[in-house]
């Protein structure tokens, strides 16, 4: 291949670096907000409840926002998600709520729930009250593994019910993937941080960080120190590639690098190759591809081993990357990797195509020059069995590679629930992880006596 | 194209749009430029005695409702705050360069026959082809004796308009107030004093909304609001009921109608002649939209014209008004259903639920296939529309005749009635 890896920081303008994280969907101002209100009909038995995985009662709350009923609109959506600012900016809204709207089908332009939402919840986020009383104190105390959506819901909700909450998380920082994972054009400004904050202010919520399950205490402790444990541990895992080479320099793991880069003081600073190259065809594919192009990368190109609608990125978000110059090549596999002295020079690619339901290599091959190559071909719950491996309790059973759970999320110790991507029950989503922790919390209390009141 | 020319009262017009006395009638600068624009004719603001009054500032509300600016508008101004001779100097101007156009000039003054007397010879002077009598405004003026403090009165409204008849030979129209329990009598005042014409509707006394922080009602003068005069597209179904009720009045018979309140655009036009109006007159469109809008008037109400075959505008002037009956002539056996189309339906529920919580629980809600379906239960339909009304979807519920086999029976003559039933005991 001949060319040097060119890997290097400061490929923009300064100015570049703020207009390519900013907020990638501006909020609405009170007029946008009133005219994009007038267009929900106020459904009966809306289809876009049905849709959304919290349940957030959608024409209610904005018919509030049409009244100038903020407040209302904001408790609305908090009582359901208490990460409905958050969701407002992530959710996958177009094969979601807004997917189900009835103005989708009617005229192919639904109300835009997902910014309605963000005006609600930003509203009540930037004023001082915390919207929420807790019951009185139950005297019982949870413990929660994990500060991801599925933890912080879990831990609210358990709160407002007169619970006490220990959070113990791994990472030096609240938030889960919402601090560490979405892509920063999504959640800026400090965002994650600013909604942990606002929903610690209902009390009784105590976050541990730095404290990892499996290193620094395990499962039998909580079960001992506490009165019921929920897991939401997320997946600390990834996969790899199994191709030769593959600790070769200017190869990442997709979701270590973007977490790089949501802490990165100064972005002008991340070193970013100019030809990249992605594998994967999720939303962190799409993530990093994106990020990387905004970072300076010259060319990214992405590599999905089938075709466009079987990526679980969605519609929206492979067309949003294609905005943004990221080339997205469809039924190719990754086939060797090509170094010069320990780095990264190229990875070479087989066609694929489907042979009776199965995919099948052709053969055929071209090579992808690069400087850097990120994998983001899915994560795992990390070493295998983590609970067990490291002195947890025996018996948590597992459904594949994921914590098995009944319709209430208790997994199967009595004492044990779980939820968010750690159980995959759903898919992979901020607002079902939402959902799954305040389900849990739910049939915690229910469990523990439905608290003091 | 169709022949838009308007006569009304012996005032000729090029075509029947006029803009009503208000602010676009203000003064030359405006009425000119309504000219060049195309509007018919123009009802001058009104004129009233020296000195002039004086106005408040912030003098209008209005009305948005879901994003609509100014579905209702409303203002607390007065008449004419210029000199009468500036006025009178001006409108002799215009009428010179803009012979063609109708010249109507709007007139309150103190309810005494010497003041009347002396306006309209002045006004008379300047070659307008007309007067039109303000007994409408309903606030301010209405305080100092004048506006709609004399057009609630039939007898006032039937002197001071035998005054003006005896004291001028232009035609008189009488501008009605919507402030009155039936608008018949002060027509019908209107016609016995001998007038030409009447002009309705004025505006309509309101509170547009309330300052929840001044705690006062806007338009808020200096921490306090006073109720001030409805008009714009809210007001447009009232005025055409009181224009209908004048046309099919056979005591107001032959008296012609320059027609009033909430017309924005040819259609409203063409409604409002339909139900009689033989000029129409246009205030708070223009204030929204500019003097421009006449271009679509014009132009659409010439098309629907050629369209039908209608030659001329009395080709379907009072048109419906053999149609416009008593609740009591209506045919009681005429039957209508729901009808939903599921290819169009978007499955919103309203109809469902507008049907169940107020009306004759005739849509059922189901799942067909996994999927929302409401269907109308034609047993339990009753006809009423409602879900036609609330539907969003454009041809979606339509009402369908049932035919029944039964012919026309008015509650008159209907068993079901307890006084038909006397009747025939
Ligand atoms: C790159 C990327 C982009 C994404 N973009 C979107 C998007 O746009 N929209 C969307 O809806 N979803 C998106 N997702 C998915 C979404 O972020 C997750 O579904 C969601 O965060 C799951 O929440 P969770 O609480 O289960 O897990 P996480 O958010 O992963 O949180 C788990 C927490 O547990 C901690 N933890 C892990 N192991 C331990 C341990 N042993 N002891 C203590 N603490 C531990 C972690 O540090 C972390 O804080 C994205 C995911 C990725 C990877
Ligand atoms: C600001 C304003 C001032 C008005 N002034 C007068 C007036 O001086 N004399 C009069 O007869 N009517 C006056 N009107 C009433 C209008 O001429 C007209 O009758 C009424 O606005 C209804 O028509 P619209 O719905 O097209 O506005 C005024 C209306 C407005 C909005
Ligand atoms: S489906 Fe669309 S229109 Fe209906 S309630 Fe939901 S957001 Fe409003
Ligand atoms: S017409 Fe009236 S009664 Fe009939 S289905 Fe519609 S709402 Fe119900
Ligand atoms: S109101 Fe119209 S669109 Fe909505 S469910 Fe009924 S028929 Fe369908």
């Amino acid at each position: 291949m001949g060319n040097q890896p060119d890997i290097r920081a400061g490929r923009l303008p300064d100015s570049a670096y703020a207009e390519n994280f900013g907020d990638v969907h501006p909020p609405l101002d009170r007029k946008a907000a009133l005219v994009e209100a007038s267009r929900c009909y106020f459904c009966y038995d809306a289809p876009c409840i049905e849709a959304c995985p919290t349940g957030i009662d959608i024409p209610s709350f904005i018919r509030k926002i049409s009244t100038d009923n903020v407040r209302g609109a904001a408790q609305d959506i908090l009582e359901e998600n208490i990460l409905g600012g958050a969701c407002a900016r992530v959710c996958p809204t177009e094969v979601l709520c807004q997917q189900a709207c009835v103005r989708t089908a009617q005229e192919g332009k639904p109300v835009q729930i997902g910014l309605l939402q963000r005006y609600a919840t930003d509203a009540v986020m930037d004023s001082a009250v915390h919207p929420f009383t807790r019951a009185a104190p139950s005297g019982k105390r949870v413990a929660v593994v994990g500060a991801g959506p599925a933890g912080l819901a879990c831990a609210h909700r358990l709160a407002l019910r007169g619970h006490d909450v220990v959070i113990l998380e791994a990472r030096p920082k609240p938030g889960g993937l919402n601090e560490y994972g979405i892509a920063a054009y999504k959640v800026p400004d400090s965002f994650a941080q600013r909604e942990v904050g606002f929903l610690l202010a209902i009390g009784g919520i105590e976050i541990r960080n730095g404290q990892a399950l499996g290193r620094d205490f395990t499962l039998d402790d909580l079960r001992r120190d506490y009165d019921a444990v929920f897991l939401g541990m997320g997946l600390g895992g990834v996969r790899a590639l199994g191709l030769e080479g593959e600790e070769m320099e200017g190869i990442y793991n997709a979701v270590d690098f973007i977490a790089e880069l949501r802490q990165a003081a100064d972005l002008k600073a991340l070193a970013v190759g100019r030809e990249v190259v992605v594998i994967g065809g999720g939303n962190t594919a799409i993530d990093i591809a994106v990020q990387s192009k905004r970072l300076g990368a010259e060319d990214v190109t992405l590599v999905y081993r089938r075709g466009p609608e079987t990526m679980s990125a969605t519609h929206h978000e492979q067309a949003f990357a294609q905005t943004d110059s990221v080339k997205i090549k469809h039924w190719a596999q990754p086939h060797s990797l090509a170094g010069e002295d320990g780095r990264l020079t190229a990875v070479t690619f087989e066609y694929t195509r489907l042979e009776g339901g199965r995919l099948v290599g052709t053969g055929e091959t071209f090579t992808l020059p690069a400087d850097m190559l990120f994998k983001a071909i899915g994560q795992t719950m990390g070493p295998p069995n983590l609970l067990r491996a490291n002195g947890g309790s025996e018996g948590l059973e597992m459904a594949g590679e994921r914590i098995a759970v009944d319709a209430t999320r208790r997994s199967s110790l009595p004492d044990v629930w779980a939820g968010g991507d750690c159980i995959g029950i759903s898919e992979d989503l901020t607002v079902a992880a939402v959902q799954d922790g305040k389900l849990a919390a739910e049939a915690i209390d229910a469990w523990l006596g439905g608290g003091a009141t | 194209m169709a022949d838009l020319r308007c006569d009304i009262a012996g005032v000729k017009s090029p075509n029947p749009f006029w803009l009503a006395s208000a602010p676009p009638t203000d003064k030359e600068y405006n009425v000119v430029r309504a000219f060049k624009a195309g509007w018919g004719g123009v009802v001058w603001k009104t004129l009233g005695e020296d000195p002039p009054i004086v106005n408040v500032s912030s003098r209008y509300g209005a009305m948005s409702y879901n994003g609509t600016r100014m579905a209702g508008f409303n203002n607390i101004e007065l008449i004419t705050d210029r000199p009468l001779e500036v006025n009178l100097r001006e409108i002799k101007q215009v009428k010179r360069d803009w012979p063609d156009r109708a010249m109507v000039i709007s007139l309150m003054v103190p309810c005494e026959e010497e003041n009347w007397r002396a306006i309209l010879a002045r006004v008379e002077d300047t070659g307008a082809d007309a007067v039109e009598l303000n007994f409408g405004c309903p606030h301010g003026m209405s305080e100092r004796g004048m506006g709609s403090a004399v057009g609630q009165v039939p007898e006032y409204i039937e002197m001071v308009t035998r005054w003006c008849k005896a004291h001028t030979r232009m035609p008189v129209f009488v501008k009605l107030t919507p402030n009155v329990t039936s608008v018949l009598g002060p027509a019908r005042a209107a016609k016995a004093g001998g007038a030409d014409a009447v002009s309705l509707i004025n505006t309509i006394n309101s509170i547009m909304s309330v300052d929840l922080d001044v705690m006062a009602p806007t338009p808020v003068v200096g921490g306090k609001g006073t109720h001030g005069g409805y008009c714009g597209p809210a007001v447009k179904p009232i005025a055409m009921h009181m224009v209908a009720e004048i046309a099919r009045d056979p005591d107001c018979a032959g008296l012609p109608i320059s027609g009033i309140g909430g017309i924005a655009n040819w259609r409203d036009a063409a409604e409002f002649m339909t139900l009689g109006a033989g000029s129409v007159q246009v205030c708070t469109a223009a204030m929204h939209k500019g003097f421009k809008i006449v271009d679509d008037m014009i132009d659409g109400l010439g098309y629907w014209m050629d369209e039908k075959g209608y030659r001329s505008l009395d080709d379907f002037r009072a048109a419906a008004i053999p149609n416009v009956t008593d609740w009591q002539y209506l045919d009681m056996n005429y039957e209508i259903v729901a009808k939903i189309d599921q290819d169009l339906c978007i499955k919103c529920g309203l109809c469902h639920i507008a049907c169940e919580d107020t009306s004759h629980q005739a849509i059922a809600a189901g799942k067909a296939e996994g999927a929302r379906r409401y269907e109308v239960i034609d047993a339990e339909c009753v006809g009423c529309n409602l879900c036609m009304h609330v539907c969003p979807v454009e041809g979606c519920i339509t009402m369908v005749e049932v035919e029944n086999g039964k012919g026309y029976m008015n509650w008159k003559e209907d068993p079901r009635n307890p006084l038909s039933r006397k009747a025939a005991e």
